[in-house]
């Protein structure tokens, strides 16, 4: 009879959880090696544009980013409405751009240097006056690879075939 | 040990953003080293493509407004000129290692916008331009080989090089003038 009884009081038995620390590590690294840090706080709001063309932008490194946009809305009152350049943490001129690539350009190695492509990321309600500085500060001080960041699109042609 | 890598693993998960970057790549010209006008490179006016967008973001082509939709067929016929139409882009001869000799055109694309244009409307364009030239430097690859060009692989040596001779026969060939301000804000 005893037999019976002993049965009814088991409950269930506990899952082995040796192995969880392992899996637990495993995960860790596996985020710790893909992490990128986000290096710039946003201080202006940027909706890029979408398109079809678009390009992996390789070797983080050797990117260097110029924002455009409006200011965040609780910095509108300081800093206004229109739309404006932000360069690392901070918002810049026209003219801060050529110290800008100058300094990123140090920072890199001489190899490296030709290489070097500026990632525009602007808001695509801006106007194209800002922009077009921009681009000419960039060509006088000679960082002629720009990216034009752009959000993946799916071709709805594709998606109907 | 295992709630320190627990905390750890929360945090990472919390930081890590997985975007990549993406983007349409283009190469500014460099400035002009002194006031020289380049006189000899004069382009004939049937070789050029027409591009403007005005400050309300109205597309106009060559001769008349058009819809954003409608610009890549047209350039790939400038391009292409298939019936050497004389309004369309003039062709000369170029040799390559893996196309051989083919007319191909000397077309130029000129691309202006003025300061009030919309920045998204100048991708929107720009997307475009370089999804007819993409399309061309494609249908020439399946013709000729069978092969997508944008599945060639850069870094096996033969394809790239297949790559370069694409690039050379349709050259991304968009010039952007200077916006002029008319009209305003």
């Amino acid at each position: 009879m005893s037999k019976f009884k002993k049965a009814g009081t088991k409950g269930l038995p506990s899952i082995n959880t040796a192995s969880l620390p392992d899996i637990v590590f495993m995960l860790l690294f596996f985020f710790m090696v893909t992490t990128v840090m986000r290096e710039t706080n946003l201080k202006v709001s940027v909706l890029i544009p979408e398109a079809t063309e678009v390009k992996k932008l390789e070797k983080k490194s050797l990117v260097s980013f110029i924002y455009i946009g409006k200011p965040h809305r609780n910095l509108q009152t300081t800093f206004g409405s229109e739309p404006r350049i932000q360069l690392n943490d901070a918002f810049a001129t026209l003219g801060d751009i050529r110290d800008f690539i100058t300094s990123e350009r140090e920072q890199m190695n001489e190899n490296d240097q030709k290489q070097m492509t500026v990632s525009l990321k602007i808001d695509q309600n801006t106007r194209m006056g800002i922009v077009t500085d921009v681009k000419l500060e960039l060509r006088k001080a000679s960082a002629l690879k720009i990216n034009y960041s752009s959000r993946k699109k799916i071709d709805e042609a594709l998606l109907r075939r | 040990m295992a709630d320190i890598a627990f905390l750890l693993l929360i945090f990472f998960l919390v930081a890590t953003t997985m975007d990549i970057d993406t983007g349409i790549s283009r190469l500014l010209p460099p400035m002009p080293e002194d006031e020289e006008l380049d006189e000899d490179q004069e382009i004939r006016e049937r070789n050029v493509f027409v591009v403007l967008i005005n400050k309300d973001d109205d597309l106009f082509v060559e001769d008349g407004f058009y819809d954003v939709g409608e610009l890549k067929e047209m350039t790939k016929q400038f391009f292409l000129n298939p019936n050497d139409e004389e309004n369309l882009s003039e062709k000369r001869e170029l040799t390559t290692d893996y196309f051989g000799t083919m007319m191909v055109s000397k077309g130029v694309i000129s691309l202006r916008n003025d300061i009030g244009t919309s920045y998204g409307k100048y991708i929107a364009v720009q997307n475009e331009l370089a999804a007819a030239v993409n399309e061309l430097r494609d249908e020439l690859c399946m013709q000729r080989f069978g092969r997508r060009y944008n599945n060639l692989d850069p870094l096996n040596e033969q394809e790239a090089n297949l790559i370069t001779d694409a690039k050379k026969v349709f050259p991304m060939a968009i010039s952007e003038a200077e916006p002029k301000s008319v009209g305003g804000n």
